[in-house]
């Protein structure tokens, strides 16, 4: 049993389908990579995942519980945190506030009307959320605010914010797209130290550099379906996946 | 930028206080330290505050606040009707009963937001105002507005005694015996409104403040975080009718009347400018705003032609002649055009209001101490 399961889930938007009976099976504390070329249908399946979206059919159980149904912040509840492709983070609050948030709704829930005390004077959330920021090494910047911070350091920080939260599985979408290659192993090495906690997570990634230093188990999408699923060293090799994913080039 | 620790939020709370209850002696120059008027700072006041908890924190713009300004002030008269002359159970029915009626309204409205919001809320008081004029007449008194009358029950100060003899007209408002006229209306509408910005920089400092600036910023997020946005923007939504409440009870106290057109959408209109005008969001801003409003309105509806030929007398009399025909578009019946202008400049040139006006200037200043004694701060790079 994984701590994630998922069964023949479908999903079409019109005559075009998403999602064609993807099986997918995440081991707990594993590092579980989901590779595939453009239009794989890897965010759609993401996005079914924290209920952004509803899958037409299919299951999909979380810690023993299912995940399809209920809202996005039922799903974050339950365990599920994910970090965007964009950022998606608070962009008119600090930093320190940012992180903060998600402190509070792991402490007190999707709502509290905690509305006479003050909230820069609750040390065991605020102690919690400047270590966070310490780890991904943001913490000189805490009272930025978090709009103006480069795109590589939004995503820091909106890991940040959903690590705080100690989540039992961790969804990454392409988290280092768009960086430089120096940001890139930065991030390889954030989530390397991250990982000795023990968080399951799904990492999307179209840099193959990222995926072979980071993910003890691969899945390879093509059109809405999983195609190959195996160790990264048996999943380099696979004929089937090269001709997929790279057009029968070799890596 | 001032940092909101608990010291600077005691001070500024003590400053505050002190300035509003102190405003019949600093405003007097200004020709604005009568009561009447004085009371309206304190009610509109109060009125902006809570709509500023909704707007400024979490970004939704409610364009129908005046229905439940309107809802507080026939909910009043009819206390003062029904139960007692006593100001108390008036301030404490107006405020539960618009809360109601927020909640009812808020819940409706709230499953939309941006625009579809503003113009739900917008529907909605229309709807009570159209609603207050015609088939509520029982209970609004439609056009004449709900008035006191010599026989009304007033049921607890009969029971208590505390009943006027008959004859001597209808009993004035009051707080456990004085009246609630003049300064010490006044007085009563400046300590609820200090209670009452109190209670929003509270909010504001909380945890659940917080929350409601995440709902503005990014309700994404807000709910891939766990957090259920639907209860926080109610439960804004629901405060901020209650200030809302509590200011149309006030208005009652100072005035035992109430019309329908207390909750037509110009009332509406007038919070969201004093809002804007004095700064979106701060907590001083929708004050300020308030005041300078009410102020314009009252002091630049007063002039007439003959005040400002008197002003300009000055003038040769064929200039005196034009210039009172401009400057008089501007005043008496005019003074909107004034307020508008206003607005525009203070909109273009302020986005943030009266309150980012006073923080350019007072970065002006601090710069200026700063440099001239020590050469070396030099630009400092960007973020």
């Amino acid at each position: 049993m994984g701590i994630l399961e998922v069964r023949d889930v479908n999903k079409s938007f019109g005559g075009l389908q998403a999602l064609n009976n993807v099986q997918l099976n995440v081991e707990e504390g594993s590092v579980h990579a989901i590779i595939g070329p453009n239009g794989a249908g890897k965010s759609t399946f993401l996005n079914c995942l924290v209920g952004r979206l509803t899958p037409d059919t299919g299951s999909v159980t979380f810690n023993g519980g299912s995940l399809l149904g209920i809202t996005p912040h039922e799903i974050n509840q339950a365990g599920v945190a994910r970090v965007f492709q964009t950022p998606e983070i608070f962009g008119d609050l600090s930093l320190l506030d940012n992180v903060i948030i998600p402190t509070f709704a792991t402490r007190d829930g999707s709502f509290t009307l905690n509305a006479w005390k003050r909230a820069d004077q609750d040390w065991e959330v605020r102690e919690k959320a400047e270590h966070m920021l310490e780890d991904v090494g943001l913490i000189e910047k805490k009272d930025a605010i978090a709009g103006s911070l480069s795109r590589g350091d939004k995503r820091r920080l909106e890991l940040a914010m959903c690590l705080v939260q100690n989540p039992k599985l961790l969804l990454l979408d392409e988290p280092t797209a768009g960086m430089s290659r120096a940001d890139t192993n930065n991030t390889i090495d954030l989530l390397k130290r991250i990982g000795k906690r023990g968080i399951t997570k799904i990492i999307i990634e179209h840099d193959m550099h990222v995926v072979f230093s980071l993910a003890n188990k691969v899945s390879v999408m093509a059109q809405g379906t999983v195609i190959a699923e195996g160790l990264p060293e048996d999943i380099k090799g696979d004929p089937r996946v090269q001709e997929a994913y790279l057009g029968g080039a070799h890596l | 930028m001032i940092t909101a620790t608990p010291r600077n939020d005691l001070l500024l709370m003590v400053f505050f206080a002190i300035a509003i209850l102190t405003m019949p002696i600093w405003l007097s120059p200004i020709g604005a330290a009568y009561p009447d008027l004085l009371q309206r700072f304190a009610i509109y006041g109060i009125f902006a505050i809570g709509f500023n908890l909704l707007f400024g924190l979490t970004g939704y713009l409610s364009f129908g606040h005046a229905a439940f300004l309107g809802v507080g002030s026939y909910t009043a008269v009819w206390s003062f009707k029904l139960l007692s002359m006593s100001v108390v159970p008036a301030v404490l029915f107006g405020v539960i009963t618009s809360g109601l009626f927020a909640v009812v309204i808020g819940y409706i409205s709230l499953r939309r937001s941006g625009i579809y919001f503003s113009i739900l809320t917008l529907a909605f008081a229309q709807m009570s105002y159209n609603l207050a004029y015609s088939v509520l007449t029982p209970i609004t008194n439609g056009e004449t507005g709900l008035q006191l009358a010599q026989e009304d029950p007033r049921v607890f100060d009969n029971l208590f005694g505390t009943a006027m003899e008959s004859g001597s007209g209808i009993p004035p408002t009051n707080l456990f015996g004085l009246e609630m006229s003049g300064y010490s209306g006044f007085y009563f509408c400046a300590v609820l409104m200090i209670i009452g910005f109190y209670i929003s920089m509270r909010i504001t400092r909380s945890p659940f403040g917080m929350m409601l600036k995440a709902v503005k910023s990014n309700q994404n997020r807000m709910s891939y975080t766990g957090l259920n946005t639907r209860p926080y923007t109610l439960a804004a939504f629901v405060i901020s009718g209650m200030y809302a409440g509590l200011a149309g009870s006030l208005l009652a106290v100072t005035d035992p009347l109430a019309g329908a057109e207390r909750m037509q959408w110009t009332a509406s209109g007038e919070v969201v400018l004093m809002t804007i005008l004095g700064g979106v969001g701060t907590l001083m801003g929708p004050v300020i705003g308030a005041g300078v409003i009410k102020y314009f309105e009252n002091i630049f509806s007063a002039f007439n032609d003959d005040a400002l030929h008197e002003i300009f007398s000055f003038l040769p009399d064929v200039l005196q002649d034009g210039v009172v025909a401009v400057v008089g578009l501007f005043v008496g019946e005019g003074w909107h055009l004034t307020l508008g202008a206003l607005f525009v400049i203070v909109v273009v040139f302020l986005p943030g209001g009266i309150m980012e006006g006073i923080g350019r200037l007072s970065r002006v200043f601090s710069q200026k101490k700063t440099i001239e004694p020590t050469v070396k701060t030099r630009a400092q790079p960007g973020e």
